[in-house]
């Protein structure tokens, strides 16, 4: 079944970017990422600049996604986490409110244990988060205030005007 | 499945470039790299093989510039487009908002165009989506080479929709950014409509 548009308003951009904050200190990480599943970025936090950040997300989702179809095929719903260890610095991903994806970037100030401890109470979090973005999409229905439900076609040929 | 950010102000878009290999993709995608100003693209990623035909899919972020207030971004995608590599074409579309078709216009290639094309249908639908409702555009790429197929067949075969269609050679850039506007106006007007 197609997804649903998502839209996120300032007041969830702000409860992920607290849990996110919150996970970047408590696990000790370098930084944290949430994508979502089609690759658009979400939020991020802690020490993330000079990360291209647009790129770790269509990343993430295009390797999710891989290893997704690759589950299926030995009959697995899905794998849900990942690790990946580098030389310096490592990544830990899993999926949560099934249709994100939650990145951690960390090194030896870590550990894969820790890590892991603490993401799986953050994604309990995000799970929250992302359950009642997604009920108010429902109700909203196609009624939701769009910015673009005034847009004319001035508008948008004026974006190639040059 | 476009994702509206309004604590950042940005709507994001994600645009997938299909059709047979060889077509001429990962080329449409390299000209617009490579013509436009840094600040408004990111990185291209090419997930290719040793001998550069794509493996997995290329990606190049792109900002297009404010409606209302909005910073509006596009993701473009493009597709591997040899046969066998269904199973990743099947995930690059999830999420998809637009579609560009890449046929190549080599006589010897129509099979191949016509093939690319039900698969994309048949890839699209699993994912629940119709090609007749999404915003769709076919280019009709390398117009310049001595066995080119008459556009009418092409339009015929291909187009029979009438979506809007472009004449191209990516090679040298012609119709690649006319193809890119009229897909990214067929998603924000498809954006206008659901909104309604």
């Amino acid at each position: 079944m197609m997804d649903s548009q998502l839209v996120l308003y300032e007041e969830d951009h702000r409860r992920i970017l607290t849990v996110i904050g919150r996970l970047v200190r408590e696990a000790n990480a370098k930084g944290v990422f949430v994508v979502d599943k089609n690759g658009q970025l979400i939020g991020e936090a802690g020490e993330v600049r000079g990360i291209d950040s647009t790129s770790l997300a269509s990343l993430t989702a295009g390797s999710i996604a891989a290893t997704g179809g690759l589950a299926k095929i030995i009959g697995e719903e899905d794998f849900p986490i990942h690790f990946h260890q580098g030389v310096r610095d490592n990544l830990h991903i899993t999926t949560v409110a099934k249709r994100m994806i939650l990145v951690v970037i960390f090194d030896e100030r870590s550990s894969l244990g820790l890590v892991r401890l603490r993401v799986k109470k953050a994604g309990t979090e995000l799970d929250r988060i992302f359950e009642d973005v997604k009920k108010r999409a429902e109700s909203e229905g196609a009624t939701a205030a769009s910015p673009f439900a005034d847009i004319t076609d001035d508008d948008i040929d004026n974006l190639f005007a040059d | 499945m476009s994702f509206i950010n309004y604590s950042s102000r940005e709507i994001n878009c994600k645009i997938v470039y299909y059709g047979p290999g060889l077509c001429g993709k990962t080329t449409n995608l390299q000209h617009i790299y490579n013509k436009t100003n840094p600040d408004l693209k990111g990185k291209m990623i090419s997930l290719a093989t040793e001998t550069e035909r794509t493996l997995f899919f290329d990606f190049l972020p792109l900002a297009l510039g404010q409606i209302r207030g909005f910073k509006t971004r596009f993701h473009l995608y493009t597709v591997p487009g040899q046969v066998f590599y269904d199973a990743s074409r099947k995930l690059i579309l999830k999420g998809v908002d637009g579609v560009v078709f890449v046929a190549d216009s080599q006589i010897e290639r129509m099979e191949a165009n016509l093939e690319s094309m039900d698969n994309l249908r048949i890839n699209l639908r699993e994912q629940g989506y119709e090609l007749e409702k999404i915003p769709f555009v076919v280019q009709y790429n390398k117009r310049d080479l001595p066995n080119a197929a008459p556009l009418d067949e092409m339009r015929r075969l291909l187009n029979p929709l009438g979506v809007p269609d472009f004449e191209a050679r990516a090679q040298t850039g012609e119709g690649v950014f006319e193809t890119l506007k009229a897909v990214a106006k067929g998603v924000l007007s498809d954006l206008k409509r659901l909104s309604r």
